[in-house]
């Protein structure tokens, strides 16, 4: 009796601590359903307490679902299982202290970066999520007085890139409708249909059924320069992406400076001031060097493959002032030139008098562009309307 | 109320066909079948994704089944397809009968003709089901998989449904050249495969190239890994190694710094591409052997 009873007082604890453990999951942008907490239930019963090297392998085959999450799971689940303060013994009063603890801690790093960026829409519903949040909400603070993008430019412009970028979308969007409708026609028969339609005339295939063919409608690939010497443009230039992804079908958002994040999800966050507040939690150390050529194998190495299709533009928008060596730089965009449809570089240097694109950098990058342009004022992005309507 | 899965145990099965898996990877297909489960597999060409199904094919001595998915791949491929030469032909032999008994004939199991999915779900015992590349497919069909995963039920409109007789357990397999939907992910175990580090190669060398040396095995493994650090287009994956070190075998090589000609020779085995290939030259090569030596 005694015995059993301990067993149901494990199961509580496990529960909690696991419940706990999900939630900052989900929090990292895990994609977790209630079938997903079952199985992780089962799994813990089967291994037993205080295994968590054991369990940690079961649960990350169970709870990732792709390979970011893979690669971040361990750091997570050391942070929260093994982290400071906790240690076998999980009483639940033990458990609250421990969820906070790693996450606020300045030692987990980018994790609580990431938590954070998380944490503000999702909202956290159990009970370890509340002691999580206001440990955050001190580092936030920090972090948005030296890269907000809302501070630099007003307003007005900002809507106005927008809308251009919506233009752009419905210029292409058109061209989409047009092609879906002349690939009706159809080239090839379609014998499994042609002959369930025979079947009235005894098998006479009077009306032949035509396929229709499968159309990729564009995608584009946007990478933002955030770097010190774009900052003038930067918060306009967020706006313009942001309206790419409210408006395209198909869009994908990258920023980089030092180094490249994907930021496609906080910039679909439908209202613009949350979504530009989630991308200045997302790019921590804007303002530094530019290292594009670095950027760009990042993309090309761990992105490119996923994001990049046979319809797609790559936009780059950026100075072209690149601190790391010019032959880097050319070798990546030759390598992403090979891969995507179209690549246009905007540079809001061109619209100055007198420029030349003698910046190292541009000038190895150069010769892979398909469309070299000035963005400097709002004017030359809804130049690009015609240019993009023909891809 | 489950019994701790028995982890070590499929690592040693599959040992015995063949394949030296990871930890986690044991663990992950441990899972499979405690969960019911199916498995996504994600990973660089080469790495031995297709592998894992054809090796817990052996370890459950039972048929593998393969679905390799492509662009433009629809759920008749993948599922069943009517035998319409047969059936047009039946027609015509009828002619003048009876519509209905002609329906019924024609519309029976014997046109019918099985794709891997279907075949998957009939067989009197487990399958392992492979579907090979998955993010190759279209979006609309990774909708349709997802379905059959679910529920391992398909309706076909003239036969009606037809359940599973026995749950395949399913393998995924995915080079990310799609993002795969989050559904999908979803009702999957997750195990990203990454190129073996020197031990695992080494081992999986001397399981799978019969009269291979132990010192050998881990030359070759150490060189394969050195060769991938370098700035190639094409990394080599785990066959490549397997064709290079039974080259190198079958050439009477025992050890690589011993015999730098035959391996500066038989680099085309690991090198594909003639970008490589020039890059990797005699030099860079005899570099790397006595790095690994």
């Amino acid at each position: 009796m005694p015995a059993e009873r301990i067993v149901l007082d494990i199961g509580v604890a496990i529960r909690r601590r696991l419940a706990g453990f999900l939630v900052v999951l989900r929090d990292n942008g895990f994609r977790l359903g209630v079938a997903e907490s079952r199985d992780a239930l089962a799994i813990l019963a089967g291994e037993g307490l205080g295994r968590a090297g054991m369990a940690r392998g079961a649960l990350r085959a169970l709870l990732c679902g792709r390979r970011t999450d893979w690669e971040r799971f361990d750091q997570l689940f050391d942070a929260y299982w093994l982290g400071r303060g906790v240690r076998q013994r999980s009483r639940p009063a033990a458990s609250q202290a421990g969820a906070a603890g790693p996450m606020g801690g300045g030692s987990a790093g980018p994790l609580a970066g990431l938590a954070l960026q998380a944490g503000r829409d999702g909202g956290s519903p159990a009970e370890e999520g509340g002691a999580a949040g206001q440990s955050e909400g001190a580092s936030r603070h920090e972090r948005l007085a030296s890269t907000d993008f809302r501070k630099i430019a007003d307003p007005q412009a900002q809507a106005e890139a927008h809308a251009i970028a919506g233009r752009l979308a419905r210029a292409m969007r058109a061209r989409l409708t047009r092609r879906d409708r002349a690939a009706r026609r159809g080239r090839a028969i379609d014998l499994r249909r042609t002959l369930r339609a025979s079947l009235p005339t005894g098998g006479m295939p009077f009306d032949l059924v035509r396929a229709r063919r499968r159309y990729t409608p564009l995608r584009l690939v946007v990478l933002l320069d955030a770097s010190g010497s774009m900052n003038l443009y930067t918060a306009t230039f967020v706006r313009f992406v942001h309206g790419i992804l409210d408006n395209f079908l198909e869009a994908e958002a990258f920023l980089f400076h030092t180094r490249l994040v994907h930021v496609s999800e906080a910039l679909r966050e439908k209202d613009a001031g949350r979504a530009l507040d989630r991308l200045g939690l997302m790019a921590e150390g804007v303002g530094g060097g530019t290292r594009i050529g670095e950027s760009l194998a990042t993309f090309n190495r761990w992105h490119a493959a996923r994001v990049i299709h046979s319809r797609t533009c790559v936009m780059i928008l950026s100075d072209g002032y690149d601190t790391g060596p010019p032959e880097r730089l050319g070798a990546e965009m030759a390598a992403l030139r090979r891969r995507c449809r179209r690549i246009v570089w905007l540079n809001p240097m061109i619209g100055w008098e007198g420029y030349e694109p003698s910046a190292r950098g541009m000038a190895a990058a150069l010769p892979h562009i398909d469309l070299f342009a000035p963005a400097h004022t709002l004017e030359s992005l809804a130049e690009l309307e015609p240019y993009l309507a023909r891809i | 109320m489950t019994a701790a899965f028995p982890r070590t145990e499929i690592a040693d099965r599959l040992a015995a066909v063949g394949y030296v898996a990871d930890p986690g990877l044991a663990t992950a297909l441990a899972l499979m079948d405690m969960l019911k489960r199916p498995l996504l597999l994600e990973g660089e060409a080469g790495v031995g994704k297709t592998e894992v199904a054809k090796a817990l094919a052996a370890v459950h001595r039972t048929e593998l089944i393969r679905l390799q998915c492509y662009e433009g791949l629809d759920r008749n491929e993948a599922l069943y397809e009517w035998n319409y030469q047969g059936q047009l032909l039946a027609i015509k032999i009828r002619e003048g009968g009876d519509a209905r008994q002609i329906e019924e004939h024609v519309f029976s199991e014997r046109y019918l003709l099985e794709r891997p999915l279907l075949a998957a779900i009939r067989r009197p015992t487990p399958p392992v089901l492979l579907i090979d590349e998955i993010d190759r497919a279209d979006q609309e069909f990774e909708a349709f998989l997802l379905e059959i995963l679910s529920d391992f039920q398909v309706s076909i409109p003239e036969l009606g449904t037809v359940r599973a007789v026995s749950i395949p357990r399913v393998v995924l397999t995915s080079n990310g050249t799609r993002e795969l939907s989050d559904a999908l992910r979803r009702r999957c175990l997750y195990h990203a495969i990454d190129y073996p580090d020197v031990d695992r190669e080494a081992r999986i060398l001397l399981a799978r190239i019969p009269g291979i040396d132990a010192a050998l095995a881990l030359q070759v493994a150490r060189l394969v890994e050195r060769i991938r650090k370098e700035d190639l287009s094409k990394v080599p994956g785990i066959a490549e190694t397997l064709d290079w070190a039974a080259a190198l075998v079958g050439l009477g090589v025992s050890r690589l710094d011993a015999d730098r000609e035959a391996v500066f020779d038989t680099l085309s085995c690991v090198l594909k591409t003639r970008e490589d290939r020039a890059r990797i030259t005699r030099e860079v090569s005899d570099r790397l052997i006595g790095r690994v030596a």
